[in-house]
């Protein structure tokens, strides 16, 4: 019998879990707020659904409401993706050792 | 572009998002990280364009969409305040889950663009997976709005309680799974939609109980719902990054959740199921009897601080309120001068969310290398001369480890009263959130300096 391809997906999944469990507990704790910020904006990698629902079908009619809700999710993820790494990035830069 | 290769690529995407938060492991590497996260954002975003291959006039709205986003994402980005970090992240949750929300709606509508099969006969597999995505989505949607008006002080942070709530949400959530399995059996439209407008109302009732102060498992545990609606998605489009980067942000949630948690020694149910503030009230208000204290002004601070050998300073949220960080870098310049050690001790549970502390005080041009947790400094204090107490209150109260009749028995606090002296910066002798009066305050070490943490601080160093 073969394996259904659903199966590699769930296994996939569960052994990130265990992955993001031990490298979230590696992340220091004074860096909880950009962990945060950056794992909002690696989140919404769920614009690449977005993008496929935007473009779905697009030759004949590109606003069927289908679309529009592919294209309304690509500015909530796209505000996110650069909202979430800019101000991760603005943060990151504020952390400093001490002069020698 | 080949399934097969457009696959490999959203692993390659995926592997980048765990070095991405692999480089958080310190901050001499979280920048290389941030940079990987980039990277594997680009490069799943350019292998949908090429699969997906249709650069029509839909590609170019697409274009201009996402240039609108990013430029409303940037221009907040550099807008933001630190001290609304906590209402920032608040609010890109919401987004990310009414994103999720979006995309399932899209699958449903349009199950052939995702190859999911046609209207009316979809795939059960991605039937259950696109109406849990779509649940998780909604309620982390309503949720974050809720979380996001609270700290924004729109909304009143207490604890809204009406009896039989938490029987209304267990019946919500049994609505949503029985639709769910009548939604696989019928395919019908109208259970999809009536599952959306549930879930929309369950973040609602779910977050509206909890108080102020649980706000930092609120946030972290919304983070944690984002990464399971993302990975609900990613079943759908069977698309790995999407799996990948799910669980990862699901577990990153949880934990931070866990921490949060364990930092105020109370279970995660005992948090979701309504706040101190709602049930312990009566027990704040029994203990008003007058008891001596000493207050100070800044003249005496500044004398105790300057002959000191060495103080730890203990921030907290009200610090944040009164934008203190900078004027409290000052005053730790100042007593440097004069050959002071100085560092800052850090309760996990500071702050209205996970590491609030340690970034205000980064932003404040504070070495990180100063900045210490519970933990770490915690066995400091007995031979510290001085601590000053900025803003924080409930995570000092040295009850927490006496007096087991107290709701704040058992959680971790700083041993504050363990130095020399105590300096306590606050407007007045009110009990903090959990509503119980602070024993420190009655010390015969401890010195209240009754002020707005800013001014008080800003006048220590005038007088230093």
């Amino acid at each position: 019998m073969e394996i259904d391809p659903f199966i590699f997906r769930l296994s996939i999944f569960i052994l990130s879990i265990f992955v993001g469990y031990y490298v979230v507990w590696s992340v220091t704790p004074s860096l909880h707020t950009p962990l945060m910020s950056v794992t909002n904006a690696i989140s919404s990698v769920i614009i690449v659904g977005a993008i496929i629902a935007a473009l779905a079908g697009a030759s004949e009619n590109i606003f069927e409401t289908s679309n529009i809700f592919g294209f309304l999710a690509i500015i909530l993820a796209a505000v996110n993706i650069f909202g979430g790494f800019l101000v991760t990035q603005r943060m990151l830069q504020m952390y400093k050792k001490k002069k020698k | 572009m080949s399934a097969n290769l457009s696959a490999s690529f959203y692993l390659i995407s995926g592997i980048l998002f765990i070095l991405a938060l692999r480089g958080l492991s310190s901050p001499e590497t979280s920048r290389q990280g941030n940079y990987f996260g980039i990277a594997g954002m680009v490069i799943s975003i350019i292998v949908t364009f090429l699969s997906v291959g249709n650069f029509g006039p839909g590609f170019i709205y697409v274009l201009i969409f996402l240039l609108i986003g990013g430029t409303i994402g940037a221009i907040i980005a550099f807008r933001i305040p630190m001290t609304a970090m906590p209402e920032l992240v608040a609010g890109f949750h919401s987004l990310v889950g009414l994103a999720a929300v979006f995309v399932a709606i899209s699958a449903f509508l349009k199950p052939e663009a995702f190859n999911l099969g046609v209207v009316g006969n979809i795939k059960l597999a991605s039937l259950i997976e696109m109406s849990l995505g779509a649940a998780i989505g909604a309620i982390t949607f309503s949720g974050s709005i809720i979380a996001f008006l609270k700290l924004r002080g729109i909304m009143s942070g207490a604890p809204i309680t009406f009896k039989g709530q938490h029987i209304i949400n267990l019946i919500l959530g049994l609505t949503i799974i029985l639709l769910i399995y009548y939604l696989c059996v019928s395919q019908s439209a109208n259970s999809f939609w009536t599952i959306v407008l549930i879930s929309f109302l369950v973040g609602v009732l779910l977050i509206i109980p909890i108080g102020g102060a649980d706000m930092p498992v609120v946030i972290s545990m919304l983070n944690s719902y984002s990464g399971w609606a993302a990975a609900g998605i990613g079943f759908t489009l069977e698309n790995t990054a999407l799996i990948i980067t799910g669980a990862l942000v699901g577990s990153s949630g949880a934990i931070l959740s866990y921490i949060m948690c364990k930092g105020m020694n109370r279970s995660f149910f005992n948090v979701i199921l309504g706040g101190w503030g709602a049930t312990d009230q009566t027990n704040g208000s029994v203990v008003k009897e007058q008891k001596p204290v000493k207050s100070g002004n800044a003249d005496d601070a500044a004398f105790l601080m300057k002959n000191a050998s060495s103080v730890i300073i203990v921030p907290g949220y009200g610090m944040a309120v009164a934008q203190a960080q900078h004027a409290l870098r000052e005053m730790v310049d100042a007593l440097k001068k004069n050959g002071v050690k100085v560092s800052y001790a850090i309760h996990p549970v500071a702050g209205r969310m996970p590491g609030h502390m340690n970034v205000l005080l980064a932003e404040a041009n504070v070495p990180y290398d100063e900045v210490f947790e519970l933990e770490e400094i915690n066995n400091d204090f007995a031979n510290c001369d001085v601590a000053y107490v900025i803003g924080a209150n409930d995570v000092t109260n040295p009850v927490a480890k006496s007096d087991p009749q107290s709701p704040i028995y058992g959680m971790p606090v700083l041993d504050v009263e363990k130095s020399k002296s105590v300096l306590f910066v606050k407007r007045s002798l009110s009990p903090g959130y959990a509503g119980i009066d602070n024993d420190l305050f009655y010390r015969d070490n401890t010195l209240m300096l009754f002020a707005d943490a800013k001014k008080m601080t800003e006048e220590i160093v005038k007088s230093l």
